[in-house]
């Protein structure tokens, strides 16, 4: 189909283009909630049997790294929603810095992301043949808290004494973890993506009052990704957490 | 009453086939696989359907060959349980699924509403390439050890036992999932947002209703299969445990996550060919069909319904009584908007002026056999006759009742009712009706006599069976190939008639539906004016455009009890 100007051929109208893009991009995001739906049943089966081996799991992640991304996730869906704003009224500028910004937040997440998961490598807690869930307990690292070590022992005693096979459970835990965080940062990458263009986009001039579907689109789909943290975060750090 | 034996035999009309259109407006191969215009991507989808059904085709031949003696002469049991895995991966996700909403769907939905084009072109061919993609990665299963875990992948023979390519397999139904996915979105935005001027909600032609509840499956169904198989993948890859016991996994799971897809699938496959026999119904009795806001909405009541049932197919895992009870009843209740169907179809019949063209006949083929077919479903969903029929020649009839029977009929019927749209041409009747009654004859032939092995016990996916059960299954054989014929036929005398058929015209049946106002074949914008659409759907006595007297000896009798 033929295009003229931002009005694709197929469509008679630019209300009537929007409309379709709008609904197009909800209903995609209906999709994706049963898509992450299927992992999220899987982990609340597996939390329900094996809810020691969750809780051990839960205490090894660090809530600090954790906490400061949820709110570094929050922040990027402010400057997203700041950039949508921005595309309606008009403000080419700060539509462009409010997605600069959304940008450098979300990579900041992804960053976050990266350290935690070299933490979980470094303390064989990778699903696999070389999994040991006790691994940081035996071989504490030189400028490691000898408390901490104490402590992590006696819980791992007590879990171990309530669920004798919790290794396996515990590996599990970190199935779905990196499951559920490596499908989310997944999305994230592909959102990245996404904003690298708009922003040229942007930079091009190409959004008007008249015109901003992408910005609003992608703004919707970032958001969603952001809510999908919002349920991730407490499920895999806070429950059961009592260290 | 005057009773026409064909409708297009008393026209007499000669017509030209129009100057330019869909198909000679570019040319070239890039002009083909770089097309966004939904028409040329519903012919692209017909070629790789077609493709995959001779695929999973071949290997059906082989099995029933195979089981002509109770011994098995063909091939050793390793290769049997191949053989009939590759037939349904083949046959569900890559011909029955993408099969009546890719190729007819694609073809005749934007033209049915007045649109010039789906929501979104790009889209629609990226899914075509994304089922291209998914189709690689299953042939190369297929080719490098095949797949021997049956269609369903269970756990934990799927994610750990089986020496066969499952990886590739999944992977490659995973990429075919958002090909469903897109096709699904698309369909229903374009509902919403791509009508004629006048097109309302219930002026849709019950062909858009029925897709546009298909799409919702698509989309609310497809996700939880490619999260699962994907899951599956990564077990089989990295050693994780999500479904395997060993590892504190649960196999059970697997099997709801797998059927909250994969029955939902069954009403992917049957809601279509639906959609296609309430066009056909009406058009060849030449009725207003009877009931049309209750076909509509038994379409939508069929997907969502169809949501809540899957746990039917575990009866025997040891699921908890009251859930079996719960999922049991909630199966029974799948049988009244399809009984809704049944009898509105019927109805419609009553009193119309029926000519038995070619796509009729694969209607009311349609009709009995999902009759069959859905009445022992309910057979099956039934707890106490469940657990002995269970898992035997009895489901596999049922299914194959619902999915041959039932969804390649109304493919088949919609083929030969949009043909002459999609070609510009006629094909030749005669030959046509005649390959209706052999598929028809060798469908019968092949399937019924699996009820009765069933009945009497004989367990499916097994490659040998006790002896007293062999005049059965050479009847089943013999019918196989009489349907094996009943396929070939069309295939070639509708290759013949791109060529040699007659030309059609833009409306030869006459059918009351938009995609009948524009040329055959339509030209790439499908409409060169918008419609305007100010008649009631199905309305055959009121519309002077049909210009119904000159095809019709004497005037049409008045149906006796109209629907309104």
């Amino acid at each position: 189909m033929h295009r003229t100007g931002e009005l694709y051929g197929q469509f008679e109208t630019l209300e009537q283009q929007k409309e379709s893009a709008a609904l197009g991009m909800w209903v995609f995001l209906s999709t994706e909630v049963l898509f992450f739906g299927g992992l999220f049943m899987t982990y609340t089966l597996n939390r329900h049997y094996y809810g020691v081996a969750f809780g051990v799991g839960s205490n090894t992640l660090d809530l600090k790294l954790g906490g400061a991304n949820t709110v570094v996730l929050i922040l990027s869906s402010l400057t997203m929603a700041m950039s949508v704003w921005a595309s309606h009224v008009g403000k080419r500028k700060a539509t462009t810095s409010f997605l600069i910004a959304t940008l450098v937040l979300g990579t900041a997440f992804l960053g976050v992301k990266v350290i935690e998961y070299k933490q979980k490598f470094d303390h064989h807690l990778i699903p696999g043949y070389h999994f040991q869930i006790d691994y940081r307990a035996q071989h504490p690292a030189p400028n490691d808290d000898p408390k901490e070590i104490e402590a992590e022992k006696e819980e791992l005693s007590k879990a171990f004494a309530k669920d004798p096979d919790l290794n396996a459970h515990a590996q599990l835990y970190f199935s779905l973890y990196f499951g559920m965080t490596g499908l989310h940062a997944l999305h994230m990458i592909v959102g990245a993506g996404m904003l690298v263009w708009l922003i040229r986009q942007s930079l091009l001039g190409r959004f008007t009052p008249t015109y901003n579907t992408p910005v609003e689109m992608i703004g919707l789909y970032w958001h969603f990704v952001d809510i999908v943290w919002i349920y991730l975060f407490p499920l895999l750090y806070l429950i059961d957490r009592h260290r | 009453m005057h009773t026409p034996t064909s409708t297009r035999a008393a026209t007499g009309a000669v017509y030209k086939m129009p100057q330019e259109h869909y198909l000679n407006s570019t040319y070239g191969i890039r002009s083909w696989l770089l097309t966004t215009d939904h028409k040329r991507i519903a012919l692209l989808y017909l070629l790789s359907v077609t493709f995959f059904f001779f695929v999973g085709g071949m290997f059906a031949t082989i099995i029933r060959i195979h089981l002509m003696t109770p011994q098995g002469f063909l091939v050793t049991p390793e290769t049997y349980n191949k053989l009939f895995t590759m037939h349904g991966v083949a046959m569900i996700f890559f011909f029955l699924i993408p099969s009546i909403p890719a190729v007819l769907g694609n073809f005749a939905l934007p033209l049915m509403i007045g649109a010039k084009d789906l929501a979104f072109p790009k889209i629609n061919l990226l899914s075509w390439y994304l089922y291209i993609l998914g189709g690689c990665f299953v042939l190369y299963s297929f080719s490098t050890g095949g797949l021997d875990t049956g269609w369903t992948f269970y756990t934990p023979l799927s994610s750990v036992y089986s020496n066969s390519a499952v990886t590739p397999a999944v992977l490659g139904i995973f990429i075919n999932g958002f090909s469903s996915i897109l096709t699904g979105l698309n369909f229903v935005v374009t509902v919403h947002t791509m009508r004629a001027p006048g097109m309302t909600w219930f002026r849709l032609p019950l062909f858009v209703w029925a897709q546009y509840a298909t799409s919702i499956i698509f989309i609310l169904g497809t996700p939880v299969i490619a999260i699962t198989l994907l899951l599956v993948g990564l077990e089989r890859m990295f050693h994780l445990g999500f479904f395997n016991p060993a590892l504190g996994g649960d196999p059970i799971l697997f099997q709801h996550l797998f059927w909250f897809y994969s029955h939902p699938a069954v009403y992917i496959m049957i809601l279509p060919a639906m959609g296609v026999i309430s066009e056909i119904i009406p058009t060849f009795a030449r009725k207003p069909i009877f009931g049309y806001s209750f076909i509509a909405g038994s379409s939508i009541a069929i997907a969502v319904i169809g949501f809540f049932v899957w746990a039917h197919h575990m009866f025997l895992t040891g699921e908890s009584v009251y859930a079996a009870l719960a999922f049991s009843f909630l199966s029974y209740l799948v049988a009244i908007p399809s009984a809704v169907k049944v009898f509105n179809w019927t109805s419609t019949l009553y009193q119309g002026s029926i000519s038995w063209d070619t796509p009729m006949l694969y209607g009311l083929g349609f009709i009995g056999l999902f009759l069959i077919g859905g009445l022992t479903g309910l057979f099956l969903a039934c707890l106490g006759l469940d657990i002995h029929i269970h898992d035997t020649y009895f489901v596999v009839a049922h299914f194959h009742y619902i999915m041959v029977g039932g969804a390649v009929m109304g493919y088949l019927g919609g083929i030969h009712f949009w043909w002459p749209k999609i070609s510009g041409r006629l094909y030749p009747e005669y030959l046509a009706r005649v390959s209706a009654i052999i598929l028809f004859t060798g469908f019968n032939l092949t399937f019924f006599p699996q009820f009765i092995l069933g009945y009497l016990g004989m367990p499916r996916r097994y490659h040998s069976y006790p002896p007293e059960f062999q005049v059965l299954n050479v009847m089943s054989t013999a019918g196989a190939s009489i349907l094996a014929l009943g396929y070939l036929l069309p295939m070639m005398y509708l290759v013949w008639s791109l060529k040699y058929g007659t030309v059609a015209g833009p409306n030869p049946w006459p059918a009351t539906g938009l995609e009948w106002k524009t040329d055959s074949p339509p030209p790439t914008e499908n409409f060169l004016v918008t419609p305007e659409v100010t008649w009631e759907p199905y309305d055959f006595e009121t519309r002077p455009d049909l210009e119904l007297d000159h095809i019709v000896a004497g005037k049409l009798p008045a149906p006796a009890h109209g629907d309104d």
